[in-house]
């Protein structure tokens, strides 16, 4: 990330959003809210004083809520560029118009409350789009306790523990009473493949991230015990298998096939109730900790992403590819590619191929002045063209825009957006518009032909 | 219901297992080759690849007093087919050893005791005196004229004989007998 903050080449917009997408392939003509930092990016030296001082305390995002962070902050250690912003919804002076502990100690006067929201316009030729995911409110799980449980926590939680410059610098702790963990339980597949509370779908990276999590768990705490409630499996990948034969071997880690029915609380542990499909009996564990596999879901705005983006997704919200196997990373408008898990649940290995993918896309667009593109596309007849601009709602690709000519606002397709899929052509009352190649007149002669006795 | 015990204490009997026959059930994928292979798995209260889940979950008392690795006729077809190699022959041989030495009551009495009686009656003729084996056995588990209608026809048959027949050699059966002994 560093690297790429100097790059020359590479021009970072951090803490920004995008309003709105205009123009097309090669002419994009993107909006970008450049949120009020608070903090003058020209002056601020990344010193940290103002981190130091603030006096307001807030859970901390990064870290789950297991550790706090400040009014003022980056959001974690590497985070670039190495410049904090005033989180305004929480910063004393912003809600109680006292404090200004930053501004008084920063040694270069950087702290700006007067900062606004600023709206800048840039063009591109081709963008990606690569926004993630969200994790899954598995607090939809009445039998798992619906969130009431302190000792319940996720996958991403565990991660933050076993960071050694983490929250509780690497210790596995019980989130209730701060004791070390012994025995902990991890269950996959919470609101993964389950259509009825979650999302039908596999998540992909849990199988994977529990073994890894089982493994540390017995470095960090060589005397804990992990089990690992799963459905499947899977482990699809170079050396997957292998890693998760070895976490069960080596670190000794119980797999049991099946889903956990039901969590409770019995003194200061946690009783997790399963049945072992394998064996045909119910089972019962007393764990310390109990860490769930949540799925990956969209981000919540992804669908308002994809309004602006002009871009498709699914019924869930992941955005959607033109083809899975034959282009598997261009998006349906050309000149938008998607990478990571924004498209689907991908894990790290996945995420990098389709990236380096996504960006040859982007490079074989950018390093050509003229485009090559397929010929059978729409074309307007401006003679019989009436202007009702049916063709623009029915468009899927927004290839076609309007064109004002001799006073009329007439049809146009923009060539290098048009697939051909002829909606247009089927909409236009007065037969205006046509795709090249099938025009009426061609298709009735073949119609004809072939009706021709022989 | 299975309860598991706290902490590490889950993976002892599984140790134990390695500790005594170097066999690691935990490598057992859970797949069911052994148990779809197995012909005596139809009579066990447990089959092949459960003896694997509940060793792996230390449950030692219900493995122990279970009839699965009694009936076990040790043919090695589990052994042989594991994608894993764990020798489950030999696991099922173990457990039936600590099945003895733990003084577990054996699940079906009758086998434990038949083998025996086949071994003392190896142990003193060299090979097996089936009149004397099958008496001693129905004696023991008391039903002493199971299937004596049958004796009469199989003798006059030669099929089994009234008295005992000696191997030549026999002290080399009593030096195995006892090299054997030091190995258990």
């Amino acid at each position: 990330m560093t690297e790429s903050s100097q790059d020359e080449n590479i021009t970072l917009f951090t803490y920004s959003e995008i309003e709105e997408v205009k123009g097309f392939i090669g002419n994009f003509e993107v909006t970008i809210r450049k949120k009020a930092r608070s903090v003058d990016m020209s002056k601020c030296t990344g010193c940290g004083e103002c981190q130091q001082k603030c006096p307001r305390k807030i859970p901390s995002e990064f870290d789950m809520g297991l550790g706090n962070r400040k009014a003022i902050y980056t959001p974690f250690t590497q985070a670039v560029p190495n410049v904090p912003v005033i989180d305004r919804e929480h910063c004393t002076f912003f809600t109680k118009g006292k404090c200004q502990v930053c501004s008084k100690v920063c040694p270069t006067g950087a702290i700006d409350y007067e900062q606004q929201d600023e709206l800048i316009t840039e063009k591109f030729g081709a963008i990606v789009v690569a926004t993630g995911f969200s994790p899954f409110n598995w607090t939809v799980y009445g039998e798992y306790g619906a969130g009431k449980f302190k000792d319940i926590i996720t996958g991403l939680h565990l991660e933050r523990m076993l960071d050694t410059s983490g929250p509780t610098a690497g210790k596995v702790i019980r989130p209730s009473d701060g004791k070390e963990a012994k025995t902990v339980a991890f269950l996959q597949c919470v609101g993964s493949r389950d259509p009825s509370k979650g999302v039908p779908y596999c998540s992909r990276v849990c199988c994977m991230y529990t073994a890894k999590h089982a493994l540390l768990l017995k470095d960090h705490v060589p005397d804990s015990q992990s089990y690992v409630f799963y459905i499947d499996i899977r482990s699809p990948g170079k050396n997957y298998e292998e890693f998760v034969n070895r976490v069960q071997e080596e670190s000794g880690a119980i797999y049991i096939r099946g889903r956990v029915s039901k969590i409770y609380q019995k003194g200061d542990k946690l009783i997790v109730c399963a049945s072992d499909t394998l064996l045909g009996e119910p089972l019962k564990i007393e764990a310390d900790l109990v860490v769930l596999a949540s799925a990956m879901i969209p981000q919540a705005d992804a669908k308002q992403l994809a309004q602006k983006l002009k871009i498709p997704c699914d019924q869930f919200g992941f955005y959607t590819e033109v083809h899975p196997k034959l282009e598997p990373v261009a998006s349906v408008t050309r000149g938008i590619y998607l990478t990571g898990s924004c498209q689907f649940p991908k894990d790290i290995p996945d995420t990098v191929a389709m990236s380096g993918a996504a960006s040859v896309g982007v490079c074989s667009i950018l390093s050509q002045d003229e485009m090559t593109i397929e010929p059978r596309i729409a074309c307007v007849d401006e003679t019989r063209c009436t202007g009702c601009l049916n063709c623009i709602e029915v468009c899927p690709f927004n290839a076609i825009e309007e064109k004002p000519i001799n006073g009329k606002v007439l049809a146009h397709v923009i060539e290098s957006l048009c697939q051909g899929c002829g909606n247009c052509c089927s909409t236009c009352r007065v037969r205006a518009i046509e795709v090249r190649g099938f025009t009426d007149e061609q298709l009735y002669c073949q119609i004809a032909s072939a009706l021709e006795p022989i | 219901m299975v309860v598991l015990p706290e902490g590490e204490k889950v993976q002892s009997f599984r140790n134990l297992i390695i500790e005594r026959c170097g066999e690691d059930v935990g490598k057992c994928i859970q797949c069911g080759k052994c148990s779809s292979g197995c012909p005596l798995a139809v009579e066990m209260e447990y089959i092949p690849n459960q003896i694997m889940e509940l060793i792996r979950l230390n449950q030692e008392e219900k493995v122990l007093t279970s009839n699965s690795f009694w009936f076990c006729a040790s043919c090695q077809t589990c052994s042989i087919r594991c994608p894993h190699d764990i020798d489950i022959a030999k696991v099922m041989n173990t457990l039936r050893k600590l099945n003895l030495e733990k003084g577990y009551q054996p699940a079906d009495k009758g086998i434990s005791q038949f083998n025996q009686i086949f071994l003392d009656s190896i142990k003193s003729h060299g090979r097996v005196y089936e009149l004397g084996m099958v008496t001693r056995f129905n004696l023991s588990t008391g039903q002493p004229l199971k299937d004596a209608s049958f004796g009469p026809a199989m003798i006059l048959k030669s099929k089994i004989a009234l008295l005992p027949h000696r191997i030549k050699g026999l002290h080399t059966i009593k030096t195995i007998f006892k090299k054997s002994k030091k190995f258990t």
